[in-house]
């Protein structure tokens, strides 16, 4: 097979696709985080800020999840027929969701009446909670694998996706979310509403640890083939040992208040879990539960050399062009938030 | 009800929803960029006030486009697999593309447009403004892109056999400009521009009937008559040039758009008429040769008609076909005879005399919304029983391992949640166009005392 660098090419594309997700989550995660918190804040005024917290940027923020799912499907098309169409039921929930936050966001600050903002923002809250809990349930799935047959269509039935493990795997990505959020937040407040949300990040940091260290052991006793890579290649040890230091430096800095360090180890520890993920997989993608043999991997779902190719040469070009707004964007809306007639 | 058919009307349901919304913002933008742009020009404050109102009524259209949009993404996936496998290589690189390049660029660009008016200077934010419309113009190039592929394939070849053939691609420009792409994405930008132009002309149609705002309005109405002066001629254009290649590249399509059964007789072009699929024949008043002539020049060639084709390798609805595309064609004729009357009247200097006519363009506001509708059902009616053109049949293309119940539980949930979402949408472009094109904090440059004169004498 033809090679990049000594990788080959649905490798390369493999990373990409890490990339974006894992982009996508330190992203949106901090909103959807955000977001989960609301109902927490109980005055108008407090709302209002937090809501404007994401303004200017969570919607740029979700176009990480339709690039994600446009590099999965330009990229491992078989992957994304057969992990879309055998977890249709959450994905279709995943979707409204995404709807109802969106149009929350939107509607909320269009009228005055208390009844009516009540309304969005118990939308806006539970679809923030949800969507992070459903991408965790996602993964929780991939990570046991799915009832996938020889023809890489899923004979599983469609109830299958809610399990305990995917559940703990859902509230673990939900936590670290809210906990990314609320360092977000606090980076973007100040007074009363400050002091509140910090109380609120050092339970949150607490419930987050307390649900991993369950999801660890639960990987660890029921899904051991996940460990196999490790335990092989002791080196790669190196991975779990780094997540556990940026996770054991977010309340330290916390504490000291260096919120945006505090930000830059919880955005660290997503990458590092999503790595080891990653790594704990490859080169499949999908485990089928029926036959190993039936796994959809990284090679046998990939498209062709050629395609591959095209899109490489894209995100060479477009990478750096979505670099330079981003960051000018969130340079524009830099520093605490002050409340205008353009705000939510 | 089948699987298939609950898969395609799902999806037909939703892209048709996504579809009311993404026109508008990219007709918008254009509007928005002008007014912006003569607001850098003349420094007149008027045209920031209009720029800023219009941006009002684009969030909401662009927050609703974006929410319906992840949708259609996820359900190539979800109701599509077999199509998603079967087309990913070539088409996926197209989708990925728009993420990149387009998405990227329009929701970059979107927080400075809504929320920087106070934060960057006028120069950034017209930039600013020209990156989210420019965006929302690349977002049509790729889609229209993979869905002409689909109409017409190139560049590409199929490798395995049965249920493991796959396309993959080889030449990846001959993919872009696929023998329809360029007239498709010409047609469809024309058609957006369309619709985010009379929506500009209705809402300030309604305030000057209203005697409300009338400075303001006036200006912004001239600005979009002119941009829906040029496009809805344009459109003919356009349109043509479209059939000219639905002609060659899929001559079963354009049969059924004139409901033409006979290979060896000349074609006739309709104004209106019903098709009876039994006896095969069409009633109305029609041009006999009209398309013969618009294709060969020539008023007696015969044209290949639908008889031509085994039955299950040509479309069956063939009636709806030839409504849907006669709806489209009647209302761009009437666009074009509305705006030009408009422009003629403004040229004499009684633009704003007529009060039918300001009542007309307040309801204009559907043609484009119908026709962009009706041009869709008629292009992807048209093209079955294919889901790729010759290639692979809609009947085969759909998610094997989800059952019926599935889809027909995602489908009452996007019903219901659509339903929802445009009652929304109504209610609150109602409120803002009630609410008019000042801020509250610009109270003291609102033209109170002048307005209520106004309203008193209209009384
Ligand atoms: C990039 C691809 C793409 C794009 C831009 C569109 N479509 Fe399409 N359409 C498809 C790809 C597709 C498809 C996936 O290929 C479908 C699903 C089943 C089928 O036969 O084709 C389809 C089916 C389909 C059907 C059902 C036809 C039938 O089953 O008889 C309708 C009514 C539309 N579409 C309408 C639209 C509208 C209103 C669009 C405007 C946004 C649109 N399509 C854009
Ligand atoms: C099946 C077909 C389609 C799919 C899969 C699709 C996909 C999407 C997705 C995923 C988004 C959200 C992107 C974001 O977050 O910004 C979106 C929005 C958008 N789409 Fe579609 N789309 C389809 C049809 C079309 C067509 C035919 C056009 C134009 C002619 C179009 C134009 C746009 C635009 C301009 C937006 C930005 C939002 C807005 O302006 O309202 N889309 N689409
Ligand atoms: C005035 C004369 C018009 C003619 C002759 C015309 C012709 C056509 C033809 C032949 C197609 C099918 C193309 C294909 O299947 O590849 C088409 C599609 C379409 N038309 Fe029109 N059209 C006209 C006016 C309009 C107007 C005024 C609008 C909207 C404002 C519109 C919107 C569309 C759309 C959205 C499509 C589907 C996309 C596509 O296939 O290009 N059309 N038109």
């Amino acid at each position: 097979m033809e090679t990049f660098l000594g990788i080959d090419y649905p490798t390369l594309w493999f990373l990409v696709v890490g990339a974006l997700f894992s982009g996508y989550a330190i992203l949106d995660g901090f909103d959807l985080g955000a977001g989960a918190w609301h109902l927490f804040f109980r005055k108008e005024e407090s709302r209002r800020i937090a809501l404007n917290a994401i303004g200017p940027v969570w919607d740029g923020n979700e176009v990480w999840l339709v690039i994600g799912g446009g590099a999965l499907f330009a990229g491992f098309p078989i992957l994304y027929a057969a992990m879309f169409s055998a977890m249709y039921i959450p994905f279709m929930l995943f979707l409204a969701f995404l709807i109802f936050r969106a149009v929350s966001i939107e509607f909320r600050s269009k009228e005055p009446m208390p009844w009516w903002r009540m309304l969005w923002d118990i939308c806006y809250c539970i679809s923030s909670a949800m969507l992070g809990f459903l991408l965790g349930v996602v993964l929780g799935n991939i990570l046991q694998g799915i009832a996938i047959g020889p023809d890489f269509e899923y004979k599983g039935s469609w109830l299958q996706f809610i399990n305990p493990y995917a559940v703990m795997v859902g509230l673990t990505t939900l936590s670290l979310f809210m906990v990314h959020g609320a360092i977000y937040l606090a980076m973007k407040t100040e007074g009363r509403l400050f002091i509140k949300i910090t109380l609120l990040l050092k339970r949150a940091i607490l419930f987050f640890v307390v649900v991993f260290v369950i999801t660890t052991i639960l990987t660890l006793l029921f899904i051991p083939h996940l460990s196999d890579h490790l335990l092989s290649n002791p080196l790669l040890l190196v991975i779990p040992l780094l997540a556990f230091l940026s996770i054991a430096n977010i309340p330290r800095l916390v504490s000291k208040q260096k919120y945006r360090y505090a930000f830059f180890f919880s955005a660290l520890t997503m990458s590092l879990l999503l790595i080891l993920v990653a790594v704990e997989l490859y080169p499949v993608l999908l485990l089928s539960t029926i036959n190993p043999a039936y796994s959809i991997t990284v090679h046998n779902s990939a498209s062709s050399v050629k395609s591959l190719k095209i899109m490489l040469l894209f995100v060479l070009i477009g990478a750096p062009m979505v670099g330079i707004y981003t960051l000018f964007v969130y340079r524009t809306f830099r520093g605490k938030v002050k409340l205008d007639e353009t705000s939510y | 009800m089948d699987t298939e058919i609950l898969a395609r009307v799902q999806f037909a349901f939703t892209v048709s929803f996504h579809y009311i919304y993404p026109p508008l913002s990219i007709g918008l933008g254009l509007i928005m960029v002008i007014m912006e742009g003569l607001y850098l020009k003349t420094g007149d404050k008027i045209y920031e006030t209009m720029a800023r109102f219009w941006t009002r009524i684009f969030a909401l259209t662009f927050g609703i486009g974006v929410a319906t949009g992840i949708v259609m993404e996820f359900e190539f996936g979800t109701n599509w697999a077999t199509y998603s496998r079967y087309v990913g290589d070539v088409f996926g690189s197209a989708l990925a593309a728009e993420g990149i390049f387009a998405f990227a660029l329009e929701s970059g660009f979107l927080g400075v447009l809504l929320f920087g008016w106070n934060r960057v200077k006028p120069p950034v934010h017209f930039i600013a403004t020209l990156g989210v419309w420019l965006g929302s113009m690349f977002s049509a190039v790729w889609i229209v892109v993979a869905n002409s592929w689909q109409q017409t394939p190139a560049g590409y070849h199929i490798v395995g056999t049965g249920t493991n053939a796959r396309a993959e691609i080889t030449d990846f420009w001959a993919m872009v400009f696929n023998p329809s792409s360029v007239d498709r994405l010409l047609h469809v930008w024309v058609g957006a521009i369309l619709a985010g132009a009379f929506l500009v002309l209705s809402v300030h149609g309604y305030y000057l009937l209203k005697g409300r705002y009338i400075e303001i309005s006036q200006k912004a109405f001239k600005i979009a008559l002119v941009v829906a002066t040029i496009f809805s001629c344009s459109q003919l254009l356009t349109g043509h040039e479209s059939a000219n290649g639905v002609s060659k590249n899929q001559p079963a399509k354009l049969a059924a758009f004139e409901g033409h059964y006979d290979s060896l007789a000349k074609a006739d072009m309709y104004l209106l008429g019903w098709v009876n699929q039994e006896k095969k024949e069409v009633y109305g008043p029609k041009i006999p040769g009209g398309l013969s002539f618009l294709l060969h020049y020539d008023f007696k060639t015969p044209v290949t008609g639908l008889n031509h084709y085994a039955d299950n390798d040509r479309p069956k609805a063939v009636n709806a076909i030839f409504q849907f595309y006669h709806i489209m064609i009647t209302l761009g004729m009437m666009m074009i005879g509305l705006t030009l009357l408009a422009s003629w009247l403004w040229w004499r200097g009684k633009l704003f005399n007529y009060r039918w006519l300001l009542k007309l363009f307040v309801f204009a506001v559907f043609m484009p919304q119908i026709a962009n509708q009706a041009g869709w059902f008629a292009a992807e009616m048209g093209r079955q029983p294919w889901v790729v053109y010759g290639l692979l049949r809609t009947s085969d293309a759909f998610s094997k391992s989800v059952g019926a119940q599935q889809i027909l539980f995602s489908l009452i949930m996007f019903t219901l949640i659509y339903v929802l979402l445009f009652a929304l949408f109504i209610y609150l472009l109602d409120r803002k166009i009630k609410h008019g094109p000042y801020d509250d904090s610009d109270i003291e440059s609102r033209p109170l005392q002048h307005e209520i004169s106004e309203v008193v004498e209209n009384r």
